[in-house]
């Protein structure tokens, strides 16, 4: 492979002038991710250790510590354990609803692509959507008066409401992330705990459950990672005010007006960094895991 | 549920011998029963599912064909006074043209990287994909951050007429799309032989630029229509980085909206969920009429 690679241009390559103009081909995508993607991350990490006028300083990172700061990064912890837990028990469900169906049908197919779409789904609309539901005159809202049951009209704005739209994206997530999982489970391995005089029980005790343990625990950090990045619903949902940490960003920027605050933000996001850098680094190792026994 | 849910190993065949009262008790019957349970708890789950995702959508609809005051009959009235909002409809044509520049832009950088690092470094093949997937793990609200100092410097230096245009979101949209255009195209040149080809090509007499436009490019069509469909619906739905830079798009206007007339706002987010729907299905299609065409 390696050998054909480098005999396409019609010589061997290996000189070092050659190589230098193989590096130039992928030199615009380095100088542009460069400028738009690493240039903003080293702005936020550096950012972060700097006063205004450029001095370092860790007085951002103590603002960290500012109660009002700790709670909304607890808040955004709780808000993405609890719809991570929820998106990932219901998503293994609607997966393996999925998975045992024909697996070139139209069902699993529609299903598929369905989750594909409603997985990037968060945002403005899905706000929206959840406001014409639930919201103050939504339609389960007016429904249940109708029944004699009230809906909270803040419900919505609250831990309990974002869990429930963070839902809406994390259980499609969960589908798509799980499905492989469950489709590298072997027949043969039930038909083995069978032969072996093994029940149901035994089988899904000893043999399924162990073995999707790791994807399944992978998906689920994954997920609290997805919630926690999550911002455009919240922001839509939650015009004034702050319970979560993306949304005390907005704040920093949006009334940098407070002299020597203005790399509060950059710390903020310093923090988002690295939890979610934690969360990916721990769904990596897990990744790695579970790749051995189910394993295509 | 370990115990009610079982694994599909039952065979539709093994329905054939349920009918015995001694057979029903064999591990065939019992796989049969087993079968039975698990077509039940599939329907329950799966329409279930369809009802918790399709609500909220059917709700936005009956929101925005309201009428006013009690009782009142449905009326598209909402969807009629759209027209009545003019930055709405520049946000719409706003939101479209940093779709489509998106689309190329990321391709145009994307297609030629991507064909060159497998022919010429494929070393480096693994660092471009960690590159391309890092915006998936750092969040686009960390990025907003970020980039606020790298925008003032793209206005400072962008000419006259595109000063304060929404049109510089491109910069930063292209990096949002990163993941997807590189997992779409990473798929497609998966399906094909490049190295093969290239030899060919070149073996011809062609050169690099023939090889990536007229040979590589052409068969992989499919892959970078999949790309650019992604990159349409991604930035017509983009938020977070529009809002926090104050820059005007589809959703910024939208989410402004929503706070004066809700009706109507609510009626846009509909169109724009049955734009991305049409947009995927349209996409299916095409991919799946050229499967079988290849087949």
């Amino acid at each position: 492979m390696t050998d054909s690679a480098t005999m396409v241009g019609g010589r061997p390559s290996g000189g070092g002038r050659r190589l230098s103009w193989s590096w130039l081909g992928a030199l615009p995508f380095f100088v542009y991710v460069g400028l738009f993607l690493l240039l903003p991350t080293l702005v936020v990490v550096f950012g972060a250790f700097v006063d205004p006028s450029g001095r370092p300083t860790t007085a951002n990172l103590s603002a960290l510590g500012q109660d009002f700061v700790v709670t909304s990064f607890k808040n955004s912890i709780v808000l993405s354990a609890e719809s991570g837990l929820i998106g990932a028990l219901l998503g293994a469900v609607v997966a393996y609803a999925i998975a045992t169906g024909r697996p070139e049908g139209g069902l699993r197919r529609t299903f598929v692509a369905a989750s594909g779409m409603l997985a990037q789904s968060g945002g403005v609309t899905l706000a929206f959507a959840f406001i014409a539901t639930i919201g103050g005159e939504g339609f389960i809202t007016v429904l249940l008066r109708g029944q004699g049951i009230d809906v909270s009209p803040t419900l919505l704005f609250g831990l309990s409401g974002l869990t429930i739209v963070y839902a809406y994206f994390q259980i499609p997530l969960m589908v798509l992330v799980f499905l492989p999982a469950l489709d590298g489970i072997r027949p043969q391995w039930r038909e083995a705990t069978e032969t072996l005089g093994g029940t149901s029980w035994h089988y899904w005790r000893h043999v399924a459950v162990p073995i999707l343990t790791p994807p399944f625990l992978g998906a689920l950090l994954l997920l609290f990672a997805n919630a926690f990045s999550a911002y455009a619903t919240a922001a839509a949902l939650i015009s004034q005010g702050s319970i979560i940490a993306p949304l005390q960003i907005r704040v920093a920027l949006t009334s940098e007006t407070i002299a020597g605050q203005e790399n509060v933000g950059k710390a903020i996001a310093l923090g988002m960094i690295v939890v979610v850098g934690v969360v990916m680094a721990l769904y990596t190792l897990l990744e790695r895991r579970s790749a051995r026994w189910l394993k295509k | 549920m370990s115990q009610t849910t079982p694994y599909p190993a039952a065979s539709a065949g093994s329905i054939a011998v349920l009918s015995g009262d001694v057979t029903a008790r064999s591990p065939r019957g019992l796989r049969a029963s087993r079968n039975r349970r698990l077509q039940l708890f599939r329907v329950v789950v799966l329409l279930l599912a369809s009802a918790f995702f399709l609500v909220p959508f059917l709700a936005m609809v009956e929101f925005s064909t309201r009428g006013t005051g009690v009782d009142a009959a449905r009326t598209l009235d909402a969807w009629r006074r759209i027209a009545t909002y003019p930055n709405l409809i520049s946000a719409i044509i706003t939101s479209l043209e940093l779709s489509v520049l998106t689309s190329v832009a990321s391709l145009a950088l994307m297609v030629p990287t991507m064909i060159w690092v497998r022919l010429r470094l494929p070393r480096i093949n693994r660092l471009v994909e960690f590159v391309c997937l890092l915006p998936l793990t750092i969040p686009a609200i960390v990025l907003v951050v970020g980039l606020v100092p790298v925008y003032a410097w793209v206005n400072y230096l962008s000419p006259g007429p595109l000063k304060g245009s929404s049109l510089v979101l491109t910069f930063a949209y292209i990096v949002l799309v990163l993941p997807y255009v590189y997992r779409a195209l990473d798929a497609g040149l998966r399906a094909i032989d490049v190295q093969t080809l290239a030899e060919a090509a070149r073996s011809l007499g062609a050169g690099w630029p023939t090889v990536m436009f007229r040979v590589v490019g052409p068969n992989m069509s499919a892959a970078i229509l999949n790309a650019a469909v992604l990159c349409v619906a991604l930035v017509m739905g983009e938020f977070t980085v529009a809002s926090l830079l104050n820059y005007v798009n589809l959703q910024y206007e939208l989410n402004n909206l929503g706070q004066a007339d809700a009706s109507v706002s609510v009626a846009v987010a509909v169109g724009f969920q049955l734009f991305v729907v049409a947009l995927l299905v349209g996409l299916s299609f095409i991919g799946r009429r050229r499967g079988s065409k290849e087949a």
